[in-house]
């Protein structure tokens, strides 16, 4: 999903970027209360973030011959809110643009919307969603990890369809056609992705029970597993 | 819970395997160039062919040497997660253990 160095035209770098920035702002601040009300979350914190680190350094083949990787922002979503992994999503592709000429600095703001804003906002909300109509937390949390990462690489296909729309078809020609290399690609690793945050969090409510009491997004609903 | 777990690893195993076996058997994506290449150069590769005129208008600023030190970095990134999880799965476990522990030995505290 990383919009390489200089690939995306220059108003349209401006425009993410400055799309961004205010959810980032926002995102410093709520980690920030997050962990004044609560210090005792700061390991968790670490993990969600620690989990994004290692998701997003892997680089898995997928059936369409093509290598892309998970995101791994779902999980600290759905513990500490989709606010709260907008630094840290930010964090990553920084990391990724400034050593690994992966992604880069003028399209870190379209990159941060799609892993860092769009993802982790479609898995809370579907999390929500799910619990509220009474679903098993393995299945909410599946799904939530699975779409947001999914809803990620559709962002970034939207992203570059609208800054390259294509000759003859327009916009809808380009988006099928990012949309093949980008969200077909996806479909296993999201899936992969989502069963893997289902693990984590089956071992989160095996050893650390008393912890997650103190998250309200995460237990709040009838959090009884 | 744990064969459950079992069954997950076991899933993400296989959905990581297959497509290895699978893609070049059934020839998906064999046509252009090297298999197994970063959906993020295919991208890229989209992008001449819908816009052949763009330029590129800012390079990255460092660029690893080469495959073997982007491998490294990204080991790198790798580890550091994997490090973070390990230490506090070890907590975890202990401070679980510690607590039934104190509950087995105090069991009128409450």
């Amino acid at each position: 999903m990383h919009i390489m160095e200089g690939f995306l035209p220059v108003d349209h770098a401006i425009g993410w970027s400055l799309a961004s920035a205010p959810f980032l702002a926002w995102g410093v601040h709520s980690v920030r209360r997050q962990l004044q009300a609560q210090p005792e979350q700061r390991m968790l914190l670490g993990v969600a973030a620690a989990f994004a680190f290692v998701l997003s350094a892997l680089k898995l083949p997928s059936v369409t011959g093509s290598c892309s990787h998970p995101t791994g922002v779902g999980l600290g979503a759905l513990l500490f809110g989709p606010l709260a992994m907008v630094p840290v999503g930010f964090v990553v592709l920084l990391f990724q643009a400034l050593l690994l000429a992966h992604g880069g600095l003028t399209t870190l703001g379209a990159n941060v919307f799609s892993m860092a804003i769009v993802g982790p906002f479609v898995a809370f909300g579907l999390f929500r969603l799910g619990r509220r109509f009474g679903l098993s937390l393995a299945v909410c949390v599946f799904a939530a990890a699975c779409l947001g990462d999914l809803a990620t690489y559709l962002t970034t296909a939207i992203q570059l369809a609208w800054a390259f729309p294509d000759p003859a078809g327009g916009f809808a020609a380009s988006l099928l056609k990012f949309g093949g290399i980008f969200a077909i690609t996806q479909i296993p690793l999201a899936i992969s992705e989502g069963l893997l945050t289902v693990l984590v969090v089956n071992t989160l409510t095996r050893f650390n029970a008393q912890e997650l009491q103190g998250l309200p997004l995460f237990a709040g609903n009838g959090g009884k597993a | 819970m744990k064969k459950q777990n079992l069954l997950i690893l076991a899933a993400v195993v296989l959905l990581t395997v297959l497509p290895l076996w699978l893609v070049p058997y059934l020839g998906i994506g064999g046509a252009d160039g090297e298999l197994f290449g970063g959906a993020d150069d295919k991208a890229q590769q989209a992008i001449a062919t819908v816009a052949p005129g763009y330029q590129r208008w800012f390079e990255p600023l460092l660029e690893p040497a080469s495959g073997e030190i982007a491998s490294l970095l990204f080991a790198l990134q790798a580890a550091l997660g994997a490090g973070v999880i390990g230490y506090w799965l070890g907590c975890a476990v202990t401070r679980d253990k510690l607590r039934k522990q104190g509950e087995a030995q105090a069991p009128h505290a409450d």
